[in-house]
């Protein structure tokens, strides 16, 4: 599975222009579903049909990452940008980011007086060239960048950019493989623009109208040094969520992804996470409404090149879902 | 049971955004007389629906007031068997210090929102806002029993009991907005008194606090013609701009200003003046902040009208508002459902 | 001309009627249908038979004002702000106060009567008020009733070289170009819609998005220019007389790639000059419209105005020219194919 997790978060997909993570996904699944097809947003959507007379499940994980938009080149060459979903100037000094046809540049800043002071308007990204005109032979206004951050294997570990949330797709990419005799109609969706407003899932969850919705994601920990109050930890399983800024999972669609954790010995931790967001949120008030929840990956430095997350932690994402899925839903 | 019980019920139970369930039963033993259906949907929204009695197609109110109250949930039990809490809901974190709280794990357990005592405080500690990291819950257990009987991700909520102060004020936790739901119980106890052709959704929903969710997805299978949110307003108080608020025991407000159409307005205003019942006018020049707002704008659009009940203190556990106001506010619900017809309904599409 | 009766309606967001009156008059015998909804959005339906996709055209008809929200004993008038307005920009300026437009000024302190420090430091609005000359709080509530809207009292006239001055250019300068497209051929089921309720949350397009179910969406703007001294060249976001501004990105929406490349080859193509709105701040009615049901292809281009979100701000009849120009372009390339 590190291979798939390796080319997943390898590919280049900021919020806006998923095509070339939505063409790896697509290969990888092609045999494995029953249909496949794409929205007019870009989301990709998986089907398989159920042998029973189960639910109708949506899953959700999303292909985009966050990233830089160019909004300026100056006469010297150098870059002026904006964000592309939620990015801390702090994290993104001395970082380099690609565009998307392979410029590499280097993010730096004016001088300011106090850290606090550090903000996007005052930093610009070098490409190494050396007027406007060089400059705009290789980019233009508009054009999109993603952090560079290689797949690292440090053994149970591994870390590269855009984890968040390509760890969420290369599970339901697996659990496709993995999933057995399953009485549900599932969709798994592949969605774009969460990163800006988990836009991708509101729409394809109006298209497909679930009576569950379940959504893979990552999620913070609180086990790094002096780390905010966070009961979720590295290596301590699959981490089921109650709430975070954005919903609250469905009580009882929640205590019975517990229980199939607990009945099928799956390792699992309990999540509160007092921020952020999930495309479980969209899913939930799609229509009439739909009970959802969310499975999540517990991950170190999240919105930096290098995620973390434990392979162990995975593993139990893809065998809860898998569980899940190959039993009723009942709550 | 009648109103004043039903008020002082749904104030001391517990029904945090995203719990609502709890307080189904209640709401069942209320409302199940008054209507023809009830029900509660995939987000824990109550729905009670009389039908009218007009031919059909016959046209279709909604009301909607929230069930949910703002809260806490336990995000870590530590060493010693203290609870760290997050907030549900948009709660001034400043009253917690000294609060007493209900925790709701295996068994309903007591905890205070422990302090630093006064003598033990750094020199202008006492001025600083404490924040909610620092903030702990003691429910008199060690670590080992705590985790028996709690787990991470139960809910606080403030332990306060209802009280009747003096000039009919009353006050209590959670009146934002259950005195809404009392108010469209006085509205259907009226109904039964009078012609109605309309029929009538009277939507205890869900998840308001926390992004106004329960409306979005009611509303959107409901398709009413007419919306109206009964919500909390901003009673008067000392320090408040008198512009930004409305003054208790004088009626309730009407909200005036681009979330409500105007004929709505107009029409209550006129109920307002049938039913003998005073009413002040709410300048909202924008988000109202209540159902109304998601509702406004389900599918093609629903126009929508709001009634607020002032409310002093609110988002804290001593919310106080007059008796007589929700009184009111029912009753002008009710006359304004009576003259809802197809042709009113009608006449709200603009050319 | 149009652009002239639009920007001098007074149509505050809730009570577009005087604006989505003139647009009604000027298009009627232009397109099949007018439709009104319950909220106040006007939408203009043509040729709804044709081949092709749904195509939704969208500009706002409401402006940033102020509510009436109180009285002083004095007889002044307290207000609210509707939309996102600079507090700075309200003192020492004239509005028009409901269906009568009563006269209003929004007075301050005379200098002289200022402390040097007071002068430092700008008025914030609840610190302001409207005097109609009135002498008590009772003729005050005679003449003007709680909630009643005021807008700024601006008259629209050619200033410059080729550059017009008015209130509410965002957006009825979007409307205009919408009113121009309308009043085309296309051979293609074309909604023109005149949204309400942008500038407090883009309620309007949520709505007539959810009616139209279009399948191809386009919002026309006013935006933002600060080609202006104290502005950073970078920080300008567009400048006047550069053509129609592409939307990169703002705070609603990404725009649908293919469209934008096709946009800018279009202009290119016809050598029709074209600039891109330059920051991700903001959003506009394609916020909504993109995530209306299933999802819809959407893009943004806009007008460039100095000084939106104040008393007068000012266009490039010639963008506004551009902008028609483009914008008939793409439409030409959608009835010949052109899918997203």
């Amino acid at each position: 599975m590190k291979d798939l997790v390796k080319r997943l978060t390898e590919a280049f997909g900021p919020a806006g222009s998923e095509e070339l993570v939505r063409e790896v996904i697509a290969g990888e699944v092609q045999g494995l579903v029953d249909e496949l097809r794409t929205d007019a947003l870009g989301n990709l959507i998986a089907f398989r049909k159920g042998n029973g007379n189960g639910k109708r499940v949506m899953l959700a994980a999303h292909m985009d990452e966050i990233g830089v938009i160019i909004t300026a080149i100056d006469d010297q060459g150098f870059i002026r940008f904006s964000n592309i979903g939620g990015l801390n100037p702090h994290a993104l000094l001395g970082k380099r980011v690609v565009f998307a046809g392979g410029t590499t540049g280097v993010i730096s800043s004016e001088p300011v007086d106090e850290p606090k002071d550090l903000k996007l308007q005052k930093m610009f990204i070098d490409i190494g060239a050396a007027d406007r005109s060089r400059a705009e032979s290789q980019v233009g206004i508009g054009d999109m960048g993603v952090f560079y951050g290689p797949f690292q294997d440090l053994g149970d570990r591994v870390v590269a950019k855009a984890m968040d949330d390509r760890i969420g797709c290369a599970i339901l990419v697996q659990a496709l493989r993995e999933l057995g005799s399953c009485p549900h109609q599932v969709w798994a969706v592949f969605t774009v623009q969460e990163e800006v407003g988990l836009r991708g899932a509101r729409t394809s969850a109006y298209g497909i109208e679930p009576d569950v919705g379940i959504a893979l994601d990552v999620t913070r920990v609180g086990d790094t040094p002096k780390s905010r109050t966070m009961e979720v930890s590295l290596g301590k399983g699959a981490a089921i969520k109650v709430t975070d800024s954005s919903l609250i999972c469905h009580p009882g669609l929640r205590r019975h992804l517990v229980e199939m954790a607990k009945a099928h010995q799956i390792p699992h931790q309990l999540e509160v996470l007092e921020m952020g967001g999930t495309d479980a949120a969209s899913i939930q008030v799609a229509r009439a409404g739909v009970p959802a929840g969310v499975i999540s990956i517990p991950s170190r430095y999240i919105h930096t090149p290098s995620e973390m997350v434990d392979m162990n932690d995975v593993r139990a994402c893809v065998d809860l879902l898998v569980k899940t899925l190959e039993g009723e839903l009942r709550f | 049971m009648d109103a004043r019980q039903l008020l002082k019920a749904l104030s001391e139970a517990a029904g945090v955004s995203g719990f609502e369930q709890e307080l189904e039963p209640l709401l069942r033993e209320a409302f199940e007389p008054l209507v023809d259906e009830v029900r509660t949907d995939v987000l824990g929204s109550f729905i009670a629906r009389k039908d009218g009695s007009g031919p059909p197609p016959r046209p279709s109110v909604m009301l909607a007031a929230h069930l949910d109250e703002i809260g806490m949930m336990v995000t870590k039990i530590d060493e010693q068997g203290f609870l760290r809490l997050t907030r549900v809901g948009g709660m001034d974190k400043r009253i917690l210090p000294g609060m007493e709280v209900m925790v709701h794990g295996r068994r309903p357990l007591a905890g205070i929102i422990g302090t630093k005592p006064p003598h033990l405080l750094e020199p202008g500690e006492s001025a600083k806002a404490l924040k909610i990291e620092d903030l702990f819950v003691d429910v008199g257990l060690d670590r080992e029993r705590a985790q028996e009987a709690i787990a991470i991700g139960d809910l606080v909520t403030f332990h306060r009991p209802y009280i009747e102060l003096a000039n009919g004020l009353v006050s209590g936790k959670s009146l934002d907005d259950r005195c809404g739901v009392v108010a469209m119980y006085i509205c259907l106890e009226w109904l039964k008194r009078l012609q109605v052709q309309a029929d009538v959704y009277a939507v205890a929903t869900a998840q308001e606090e926390i992004g106004g969710k329960g409306a979005i997805v009611s509303t959107y299978d409901i398709v009413p013609d007419v919306g109206i949110a009964i919500d909390v307003g901003h009673g008067d108080s000392p320090g408040v701009p008198e512009d930004h608020t409305s003054p208790l025991d004088k009626g309730p407000a009407l909200a005036i200003g681009p979330n409500i159409h105007p004929k709505i307005h107009e029409l209550l205003q006129k109920a307002a003046k049938d039913a003998g019942v005073p009413v002040s006018t709410e300048v909202v020049p924008g988000n109202s902040g209540t159902d109304a707002w998601n509702m406004q704008v389900s599918r093609s659009g629903v126009p929508t009208g709001l009634v607020s009940i002032p409310l002093r203190y609110m988002h804290t556990s001593v919310e106080t508002l007059s008796f007589s106001d929700l009184e009111r506010a029912g009753k002008l619900l009710a006359f304004f459902i009576a003259t809802v017809d197809r042709s009113f309904v009608e006449g709200l599409t603009w050319s | 001309m149009v652009l002239r009766r639009l920007s001098e309606a007074a149509g505050i967001s809730g009570q577009e009627q005087e604006v989505r009156a003139i647009i009604r008059a000027e298009l009627e015998g232009s397109v099949h249908r007018l439709e009104g909804d319950t909220i106040g959005n006007l939408i203009a339906v043509k040729n709804p038979g044709a081949p092709g996709p749904r195509v939704m055209l969208a500009a706002h008809m409401d402006e940033v004002g102020l509510m009436i929200s109180g009285y002083e004993r004095s007889g002044m008038l307290k207000f609210r702000k509707v939309g996102g307005i600079d507090d700075r920009v309200l003192v020492s300026k004239g509005v028009r106060i409901g269906k009568d437009r009563i006269p209003g000024v929004i007075g301050a302190k005379a200098i002289h009567l200022q402390e040097p420090k007071e002068r430092e430091t700008p008025l914030r609005h609840d610190q302001l008020y409207i005097d109609i000359g009135a002498k008590s709080k009772e003729e005050a509530e005679k003449k003007v009733q709680l909630g009643e809207y005021a807008v700024f009292d601006t008259a629209y006239s050619e200033f410059g070289e080729g550059l017009v001055k008015g209130k509410a250019l965002d957006d009825r300068i979007g409307c205009a170009v919408l009113i121009s497209l309308l009043k085309e051929d296309f051979n293609l089921p074309v909604y023109g819609c005149f949204t309400v309720q942008e500038e407090v949350g883009l309620r309007g397009a949520a709505v007539s998005a959810y009616r139209v179910n279009p399948q191809l969406g386009l919002a026309v703007e006013g935006t933002v220019c600060a080609d202006v001294p104290g502005v950073d060249a970078e920080a300008q976001v567009t400048a006047l007389g550069r053509g129609p501004a592409l939307t990169i990105a703002d705070a609603g929406t990404l725009p649908n790639r293919a469209m934008l490349r096709e946009l800018i080859r279009l202009a290119r193509e016809s050598n029709v000059p074209y600039q891109f709105r330059r920051t991700t701040v903001g959003a506009t009615d394609a916020g909504r419209i993109h995530l209306a049901r299933e999802g819809v292809p959407s893009a943004g281009i806009a007008v460039p105005c100095r000084y939106i979100h104040s008393p007068v701000s000012v266009a490039s009849l010639e963008d506004f020219q551009n902008t028609v120009k483009l914008l008939t372009l793409f439409l030409r390339s959608v009835e010949g194919g052109f899918r997203p």
